[in-house]
């Protein structure tokens, strides 16, 4: 801390000359009070003749007391003030000499303005989109091209590997697959009862409920959460290798970081997809015909003989095939997002936050495109 | 912060245990470190060197024994004190370990944006001081470390080290993972900062070149102990076998046929 009794710099009228006597720790912890001293001793001096500075009462000099008086001699000479320095102890000269060779100008970066950044900014989002796309079309297709290697040669198959990420993305997935699914589905029906309850239509109930879970909110609802569950998972994992130059590893052993990495966790999801959107829509039917049966008091044997005759097994295909197209999406963007992780965490974070955002999109637009197809051909 | 040499221990380190899971990997350790001095810490791998310089840092906790640094035992000063001693001291870690996503010049400025309340000028200037005094050119300012080199990354985590012009620097294996070229210049500018900087250097190494060129003393660790500590005179006399094969050794004849 500052010595109180001796000030760090002492400035005294003399003529047309203004001499400074420096004193005390010209050390890190006083840097913020000298740099005030320092700038005010220019401002001064630029009313007088000569500025005479005597170092001799420094105890402690650290780099940046070396570089406050650096600045000193610098914004005098630059103001064309004289300035001379005397007593300055010689255990302090290597560090002084260090402060002299610092911060001389080099050629500055030119700055662009506001307009020029923002046009600049928007330049670089619209390559940024058109990127993703061929980035994720690329994967895409080296995927296929893996898929038939591995199809002409079936020993290649990670076979070990296809299995584990299978019980961590379907497995492990189930209960909360499962738990979500049902709170939907008695959600759905609870609302639907309330509603048509007015027309006294309440039997309606299990058509949009069957309908609406066979055809839509199952599959959606299982992609939405495997893509913030699984898809992040793959991201993080495949960043995390990518950081630490795994991935180059594999690839100067000559093995394909696609068939060895992506292959096999985009081959799991698209098998695990069907296998939860199955068991997810199931459950929201079962939630919702506890509802039903709690709530409006339709008994199961209502509830299912109802569900019979609505649901056709076109209602539950429309569903089910949908679900390996989301879960490539989901495997396919999580694994370039991945693959895109640059050396510091934060992109780490940055991309995985970016693939769960893009595989939700991506998997609602693929539904929607997926109820035109649908309607289309009648089913 | 420049004072003149004093030959009084600013580490001093006494009977210090620690038991890594259920394994003694400092058994009564003791070891003073004296002011501007530089100090080689060297032992086989897995001997626990590191291990002591985190005990000391106080990122490992020990079983018993006491360790005082720059005149303040540690465990018990208040948090305040001994933030204090943790502003006199600067680490440089084996990896770098820089902030991966402050630019470099931002990793250099942390410390004092932490510690100090310095205009925004004031930081840049003094940070760019800290850059070239490590030998980096200017243009490196805005980059991040991954788009760094090895040596680079070296260099500039040894100016976030050196940020508050600390009394002690730890260094953990500084030229590890540098060529032959790039460790000597490391090893140079060690010694140059060293001395216009007032430094202590505590420096964890297996570099037989820096222990030559550079090291004022050495202190060997075997089995949880400082086995032999002393001058490179001392190292080459000792009869320990392993500080025998280490010396005196293939390699070490090397370094000594170097020097001469």
């Amino acid at each position: 801390m500052a010595l109180i009794d001796e000030p760090l710099l002492r400035s005294v009228t003399q003529g047309d000359r203004l001499q400074l006597a420096a004193g005390g720790s010209w050390t890190a912890p006083n840097a913020a009070d000298l740099e005030a001293l320092i700038d005010d001793a220019v401002a001064r001096g630029k009313q007088f003749v000569r500025v005479e500075l005597n170092m001799a009462g420094v105890e402690n000099l650290d780099t940046f007391g070396a570089w406050l008086l650096e600045r000193l001699l610098r914004d005098c000479a630059e103001a064309g003030q004289g300035i001379s320095v005397s007593g300055l102890p010689d255990r302090f000269r290597g560090i002084i000499d260090e402060a002299h060779q610092s911060n001389r100008p080099s050629e500055e970066q030119p700055h662009e303005g506001p307009l020029g950044s923002a046009i600049a900014g928007a330049e670089r989002a619209v390559a940024t989109i058109s990127q993703d796309v061929v980035l994720n079309v690329a994967m895409f297709g080296a995927l296929v091209f893996a898929a038939l290697r591995v199809l002409v040669k079936p020993g290649s198959l990670r076979l070990t590997s296809v299995v584990h990420h299978l019980d961590r993305v379907c497995w492990r997935a189930v209960p909360i697959v499962l738990l979500i699914t049902v709170l939907i589905g008695a959600i759905i029906a609870q609302q639907g009862i309330f509603h048509f309850r007015r027309f006294g239509a309440e039997v309606y109930v299990v058509d949009m409920l069957g309908i609406l879970v066979m055809r839509e909110i199952g599959v959606l609802i299982v992609a939405i959460m495997i893509a913030g569950r699984s898809g992040s998972a793959y991201t993080a994992e495949l960043g995390a290798m990518k950081m630490r130059e795994e991935v180059d590893a594999l690839h100067t052993m000559g093995l394909d970081s696609i068939e060895v990495l992506v292959l096999p966790r985009v081959l799991a999801l698209v098998i695990a997809m069907p296998i939860l959107t199955f068991l997810g829509s199931m459950a929201a039917l079962y939630g919702g015909g506890m509802v039903c049966w709690l709530y409006a008091g339709m008994s199961p044997d209502i509830f299912l003989g109802r569900l019979r005759e609505i649901i056709s097994i076109d209602h539950f295909e429309v569903g089910m095939s949908k679900a390996p197209f989301m879960a490539l999406v989901i495997g396919i963007v999580a694994s370039v997002e991945g693959l895109q992780v640059k050396g510091s965490a934060e992109s780490l974070g940055l991309q995985t936050t970016a693939s769960v955002v893009k595989s939700i999109f991506l998997v609602i637009v693929l539904d929607g495109i997926f109820a035109m197809f649908f309607a289309a051909i009648g089913k | 912060m420049l004072s003149p040499i004093k030959n009084d221990a600013v580490i001093r380190a006494r009977d210090v245990v620690v038991v890594l899971n259920n394994q003694t990997v400092l058994n009564q350790l003791s070891l003073d470190v004296m002011r501007g001095e530089v100090l080689g810490f060297v032992g086989g791998s897995g001997t626990g060197k590191t291990v002591l310089m985190r005990t000391i840092l106080g990122l490992v906790p020990k079983r018993a024994g006491s360790i005082e640094v720059l005149g303040v035992d540690l465990d018990k000063a208040s948090e305040r004190d001994r933030r204090a001693i943790e502003r006199r001291w600067g680490v440089l870690f084996q990896q770098g370990a820089l902030f991966s996503s402050l630019t470099v010049l931002q990793n250099v400025q942390f410390p004092m944006r932490e510690y100090l309340r310095l205009s925004k000028r004031l930081m840049d200037e003094i940070a760019m001081t800290k850059l070239e005094m490590v030998g980096l050119p200017a243009n490196v300012r805005d980059k991040f470390p991954s788009e760094l080199s090895g040596g680079m990354i070296k260099r500039v985590a040894l100016a976030r080290a050196l940020a508050l012009d600390p009394e002690i620097v730890f260094l953990d294996e500084p030229t590890s993972g540098l060529d032959p070229i790039g460790a000597g210049d490391f090893d140079e500018l060690i010694r140059t900062l060293q001395q216009t900087l007032g430094l202590t250097v505590y420096m964890v190494t297996h570099d037989l070149d820096s222990l030559h060129e550079i090291c004022d003393r050495i202190a060997v660790l075997s089995e949880g102990k400082v086995i032999v500590s002393g001058t490179i005179a001392t190292m080459l006399q000792s009869e320990h076998p392993w500080v025998k094969e280490y010396f005196r050794g293939k390699r070490g004849r090397a370094a000594i046929s170097a020097q001469a």
